[in-house]
């Protein structure tokens, strides 16, 4: 894989994360988080649909006109998702049922419709592949790491095994219920944001605005 | 065209396919049958014609690729959707706990367990139809097997029923145990599927579990919660007199009121949804639906067959 590629893939890992930095794809990083399980399914689905949705839009990009220019980009992630939603409930069906409506809704995920936009419209196909395949990768970075601190917590197990004995299996963590709920992965996404811009100072936004000092009463 | 060595999904193929002529075409590579592609894709873009021309052909081709997905894929799907609604009989009589068993042994457990099938009119088991391949679903919307409900009747809201059930005995050593009903309803927007079991005196809720359903995940969605599913053990569907007295209570149950063995807490936020599980009972449960096989198995249970 010469460096371009590389470069590609493992931009959106940290610098360029779709989560971290461009802050997309948040409502399905809480909602499928509370198991680990359930989160990897979820990478998984999601990285192969923007890879292919990627890959599909760019190889017809010339062709497409303006002003149908989203649709046709929402019906080709609708079919892969329809797909990708009918393969796991062939062969995965119970993570199937517990992902429930949050696989159809990778339709509506913005790091799908985004990447399409912003990078498959305007390069090669082999490369845009690439694109979505480190943005799905970004992702799936995330949600493994916010599922495994609420499935840990949350529960005391990690898929489903026991890590840290509850009370009420007669051991001794006490669950921490929030863990459980959504608002908890919103503060360790939170978290990660900072950890993330402190560490890499490049990715803090400047601030849109900046309330000016006033040193005199206002005007008017 | 050398990406598609790195695509490893198959289903993306499709689209990859009929994306080749046009990219070909477009190069100058026209062959005789891509003649009328090779016109229309030489208009540029901006032309409506063009515009109607790739609408056309994505959705062609998206079409044949999510039809092609539904059909290839639905044996599995069905093999899984039947190991599942085992899974679930066998859960709601109590045989297993969690999630955590794997498919052997649900079907090992599944084959203790007596299933029957009933005709529901008269109440006694029938070999009329074959127990192996019934499917319940399928015989209600069948002209034969499936009859029409008369809509002052039809509380549950489901228009037409089998004429014949399944039903699955747990006995231990020859004294029923429990005895698993499939029921289903109308909820708030879909069809409620799931399976009631009642213990040996045929009165005593032991377990209510609904597999399939379409409600709002979060709201009529929690018919599916193990807490919510757990305050329906011990509560009596019938009173002593027989009468059916089973409901979801608006809100949650005093522990004092006089009907508190009846009924269960409603649903927050799903009114609707906690309606259809009432009336959904309500039916299964009374002349219409497995009245006459209750009382029939009841008769039978006390002569200590």
């Amino acid at each position: 894989m010469d460096s371009e590629s590389k470069k590609v893939v493992l931009d959106p890992l940290v610098d360029n994360n779709p989560i971290t930095l461009q802050v997309l794809g948040v409502c399905s990083a809480l909602a499928v988080t509370t198991t680990l399980a359930a989160s990897l399914m979820m990478c998984f689905a999601l990285t192969l649909v923007v890879a292919c949705s990627n890959a599909s839009i760019s190889m017809i990009r010339d062709h497409v006109p303006s002003s149908i220019r989203i649709i046709v980009q929402m019906t080709i992630i609708a079919s892969l998702v329809i797909v990708v939603d009918q393969l796991l409930k062939a062969f995965a069906y119970d993570t199937a049922k517990q992902l429930s409506v949050f696989v159809g809704l990778i339709i509506t995920n913005c790091i799908v419709l985004g990447r399409a936009e912003a990078f498959a419209m305007k390069n090669p196909p082999g490369v845009s592949f690439l694109d979505g395949l480190g943005n799905g990768l970004g992702y799936s970075a995330v949600l493994i790491i916010v599922g495994t601190l609420r499935e840990l917590f949350g529960s005391g197990t990690l898929l489903g095994y026991t890590i840290l004995p509850t009370v009420n299996d007669g051991g001794w963590y006490y669950t921490n219920g929030m863990m459980l709920l959504p608002p908890s992965a919103f503060f360790i996404i939170g978290l990660m944001i900072w950890g993330v811009r402190t560490w890499k100072p490049k990715q803090v936004e400047k601030a849109d605005y900046r309330i000016h000092e006033m040193h005199r009463p206002e005007a008017g | 065209m050398s990406v598609s060595d790195n695509k490893g999904a198959g289903e993306a193929d499709g689209i990859e396919e009929s994306a080749q002529p046009t990219t070909d075409s477009h190069d100058g590579a026209a062959g005789k049958p891509a003649g009328r592609f090779a016109e229309i894709l030489a208009l540029s873009n901006d032309d409506p014609k063009k515009t109607v021309a790739v609408a056309l052909a994505l959705c062609l081709v998206c079409s044949i690729v999510v039809s092609a997905a539904a059909v290839l894929l639905r044996p599995a799907q069905q093999a899984n959707a039947e190991l599942d609604r085992r899974k679930n009989v066998v859960e709601v009589a109590g045989l297993v706990e969690g999630n955590t068993v794997d498919a052997t042994a649900v079907e090992a457990l599944f084959d203790s367990i007596e299933r029957r099938i009933v005709d529901l009119e008269s109440g006694e088991f029938t070999e009329e139809v074959d127990a192996a391949s019934f499917d319940q679903r399928a015989a209600a919307a069948d002209p034969e097997l499936g009859v029409g409900i008369a809509p002052d009747a039809d509380i549950a809201g489901i228009g037409r029923r089998s004429r014949y059930a399944e039903v699955f005995l747990v006995r231990e050593g020859e004294a029923l145990q429990q005895v698993v009903l499939p029921v289903h309803g109308l909820g708030l927007w879909s069809t409620l599927y799931g399976f009631i079991a009642l213990e040996g005196d045929l009165r005593t809720i032991s377990g209510l579990k609904f597999y399939d359903h379409a409600e709002t995940p979060g709201l009529g969605g929690e018919v599916e919660n193990v807490a919510w599913r757990s305050k329906w053990e011990g509560k009596f569907a019938f009173d002593e007199e027989g009468d059916l007295r089973i409901s979801v209570a608006k809100g949650a149950v005093p522990a004092n009121a006089p009907d508190a063995a009846y009924s269960v807490d409603g649903l927050a936020g799903a009114t609707l949804t906690s309606r259809g599980v009432t009336n959904l009972l309500r039916y299964w449960l009374d002349e219409e639906g497995f009245g006459p096989f209750l009382a029939k198995l009841g008769e039978s249970g006390t002569s200590g067959s």
